[in-house]
């Protein structure tokens, strides 16, 4: 209210709009990054915390310097002529200087600290089992050469969930009782259900029985060498677990979007719009839509959030490989840098989500533009 | 309680609402008779069993019952033991020793071939081991030399199909087929070779160089069915863990929902009631929690300490405290924070903490129930997503285990539908049972939506 209030004055001695309105939008985005950023630090430091409960993360770190000390003490030339005894001597005693120096014999409030730093700049250490196609052992070309398809998969049905919902919710609330409003009604518990159990049976249906859509993975095998086809194919695959994301959260979405259309298109103002002989189509755009977008976006952020959630199961079931696939590889093989290193990820990825969606209530939300 | 039996009344105009219940009452009766006739304890040696516990099962066979809606009827499993009379025994003085003959006979009447034949021995003797030789005999009269083989101490088997000799000699004699094709196929067969049915004998001659040598057999002819649930790919019958799924799931389901939500809403009063300082400490903590990945997070739990259900369970309620429900509740209990009720309690003395409980929370109570309700299933398929990755409880069968096992095995792949099939039917009907209930119970106890 007191904001509202200063703002006042300072219109009327002729200060843009748009100037004010921008800088309260940015500073909405800025405080709300910072926000997201808090939670990101705390999410990996409680990741930390679970994972070093166990002494793993040490194991982590003593493991990365191992192997860098073998590294430099078999390839240095000056030590060729050492016995493998003396040499393996000089690199436990490389070890112990090394660790002392990274500060591992200091109580773990100062390490835990250290982690969080060596996490948030995702230097994630190296993995004990897995690869990259590339052949590297670090987890952070691991998981980023993942991330692609992960992006692709979740980028696509979130688009595809968002416009779709809209479109449907707003044809379902002009002809609200009808039959087919009804059967969204019915269907939206569907929504209880997360994507990849959706997936088993459109895999059942469309991969195993009618043979027309392929099981899973990114691409067909071996993969085609015109990016056309190559794009092709990735769309052809990209088919079954976008359906069935969307078949997830389609119902209960659309039911709730359209709930919020009829609460606000009984609006007063929506009656005088009416009663001014605005056109139907004018008055859906101006004042249904308008008002109802910030509610919609609060309402798919939380849509957002639980199929972040499911990702790394729905990536399980359809062979897809992205980060998820590796989180489940990872915990197939207990390889713990590369757990760690996933949920770290996650996390950055979930706050980036919710972020960008927050620039768009901000821009969205008259609200935040008046500072209300 | 009036309030309850007009909600009650409420329910019966909703179809969706009662189909719920039913399901939801069902289930409630079934867990029960389930957990009554299989002890928790015997659940869990069951499904642990092994290789022995389900010996005479076949493996990945779809249940008993698809044969209804089949016309080519697929055998079920035949299992003889001499042990109950089920062969024709007969024993004669030899030198020293003696021969012992076990003659089974058995009716085959499917129109596919068995899976596979083993014949599983239960031997003692004092020196040297005993010697058996197999032989079978088909409806039509023809007669085959399967094996001559040793017999170990104790138990032993005899499988079919891992004998070289037996499968280049049905090669020479039949064609090119599995074993246990060759020694059902009908005489020349052609493009498409079917079973011949009839009266089909084994006979195993055991001869024993002491007389003190006890020998039982028993014959096994794996079938392609079984049950009215199938069974896996370790030959356990997975109607164990459909059944064992349930209460699982009702008690996981359940458990975690009345425990988020209830320690939600107490928390959003507290916020509420205190405002200030605690108030927006609530609320920031809520901001947080609701990114932090869920998933991973019980990964790494999972991975790093215990796959125990149980301690799954208390941190999915720990994570889940400050979960979005706060919002929800807080924008209530700000109105009833105003109510003149509240304010009389006030006037009389209560103090903060008689407040929260005797006259905010119960007045939030018909807004919690369906919210319970309906964060059931989530819970539900949690479980289940856990166990789909991996990390379901070591010991109890789930539904997630089952779908888990089935995916990481091929089963859409290799046809095996009935494995994921299953489990997952029951999964949709538990979840959409809780589902109905809850959103229509929401309908019911907060009727501003209904009106829409």
């Amino acid at each position: 209210m007191s904001e509202q209030v200063m703002a006042l004055p300072r219109k009327r001695v002729g200060v843009p709009l748009a100037q004010t309105t921008w800088f309260r939008v940015l500073r909405y985005t800025l405080v709300r990054g910072i926000t997201l950023f808090i939670t990101v630090i705390i999410g990996v430091y409680l990741t930390v915390l679970i994972a070093n409960m166990g002494g793993y993360v040490d194991e982590i770190r003593k493991g990365e310097i191992r192997e860098n000390v073998a590294i430099q003490v078999m390839n240095d030339p000056a030590l060729r002529a050492l016995s493998p005894d003396a040499k393996r001597q000089l690199i436990e005693e490389r070890v112990r200087i090394e660790e002392r120096r990274l500060g591992l014999d200091q109580p773990f409030l100062i390490r835990s600290v250290r982690f969080l730093e060596n996490a948030l700049t995702l230097r994630l250490g190296f993995a004990q089992l897995m690869n990259s196609n590339s052949g590297s052992r670090q987890v952070r070309l691991i998981l980023l050469e993942r991330l692609p398809a992960t992006l692709l998969l979740m980028g696509v049905s979130n688009l595809l969930i968002f416009f779709l919902s809209l479109f449907l919710a707003l044809i379902l609330s002009r002809q609200y009782g009808s039959f087919w409003d009804r059967v969204f009604v019915v269907l939206s518990p569907t929504s209880s259900a997360p994507g990849w159990f959706y997936g088993l049976f459109l895999i059942l249906i469309f991969a195993a029985w009618l043979r027309i859509l392929p099981f899973g993975d990114l691409v067909d095998a071996p993969p085609p060498e015109n990016p056309l086809l190559y794009a092709l194919s990735v769309a052809k695959h990209l088919v079954l677990p976008v359906s069935a994301l969307v078949i997830s959260s389609i119902f209960l979405s659309v039911y709730s979007w359209r709930t919020f259309f009829l609460i606000y298109s009984s609006e007063d103002y929506v009656e005088l719009a009416k009663a001014k002989g605005l056109s139907g189509r004018a008055i859906e755009r101006r004042y249904i839509l308008r008002p109802t977008l910030p509610t919609i976006v609060t309402n798919f952020l939380l849509t957002v959030i639980s199929l972040w959630t499911g990702a790394p199961i729905l990536e399980t079931v359809f062979n897809w490989p992205g980060l998820g696939r590796a989180l489940y590889q990872a915990v197939g093989l207990f390889d713990v840098p590369v757990i760690v290193g996933s949920t770290v990820i996650f996390a950055y990825l979930l706050a980036i989500t919710v972020f960008l969606l927050d620039i768009i209530y901000a821009i969205l939300d008259p609200r935040v533009r008046v500072g209300a | 309680m009036q309030a309850l039996k007009d909600a009650l009344r409420e329910i019966r105009r909703y179809p969706s609402a009662i189909a719920g219940l039913l399901v939801v009452i069902l289930l409630v009766i079934f867990s029960i008779y389930v957990v009554i006739t299989i002890p928790y304890q015997e659940a869990i040696t069951l499904w642990r069993g092994g290789e022995g516990m389900w010996r005479n099962l076949p493996r990945t066979v779809p249940p008993a019952w698809i044969n209804t809606f089949r016309s080519q009827k697929l055998p079920e499993t035949i299992a003889l033991d001499s042990r109950k009379g089920a062969a024709e025994r007969q024993e004669k003085p030899l030198g020293e020793g003696k021969v012992i003959t076990l003659l089974y006979t058995f009716d085959y009447q499917a129109d596919d071939f068995p899976r596979e034949i083993n014949i599983f021995f239960e031997t003692s003797f004092k020196d040297r081991s005993p010697f058996a030789s197999i032989t079978w005999y088909t409806p039509d009269g023809r007669e085959i030399a399967i094996a001559d083989t040793g017999l170990s101490a104790g138990s032993s088997s005899y499988r079919f199909a891992q004998d070289d000799k037996l499968l280049r000699r049905i090669r020479r004699q039949i064609g090119e087929v599995p074993v246990e094709v060759g020694l059902f196929v009908a005489p020349n067969p052609g493009e498409n070779p079917r079973p011949l049915k009839g009266t089909y004998q084994v006979k195993v001659q055991i001869t024993a160089f002491d007389p003190e040598t006890q020998v039982d057999a028993e014959l096994v002819v794996y079938g392609k069915v079984h049950g009215i649930a199938g069974t896996d790919h370790l030959r356990r019958d997975l109607k164990i863990a459909l059944l064992w799924g349930a209460p699982v799931a009702l008690a996981f389901g359940l458990l975690a929902a009345a425990g988020t939500t209830i320690t939600t809403m107490i928390i959003a009063a507290i916020g509420v009631w205190f405002s200030g300082v605690v108030d927006s400490i609530i609320q920031r903590i809520t901001e947080v929690v609701m990114m932090l990945p869920l998933l991973p997070i019980l990964i790494m739990v999972g991975t790093f300490y215990s796959r125990s259900i149980w301690v799954i369970l208390g941190v999915t309620i720990l994570l889940s405290i400050f979960g979005s429900g706060i919002k929800t509740y807080r924008a209530v209990f700000m109105q009833v924070r105003e109510s003149p009720y509240v304010e009389a309690a006030q006037a009389y003395g209560a103090g903060d903490w008689r407040i929260i409980f005797r006259y905010l929370v119960p007045r939030i109570v018909p807004m919690l129930i369906p919210n319970l309700v309906t964060m059931i299933p989530t819970y539900v398929f949690l479980e289940a997503s856990l166990a789909v990755l991996g990390l379901g409880d070591p010991q109890l069968p789930t539904w997630g285990k089952v779908i888990q096992d089935a995916v990481a095995h091929g089963a859409a792949y290799k046809g095996f539908y009935y494995w994921i099939l299953e489990p997952a039917f029951l999964l949709m009907i538990t979840g959409l049972g809780f589902a109905m209930l809850g959103f229509s119970l929401d309908r019911i106890f907060n009727p501003r939506l209904r009106e829409m």
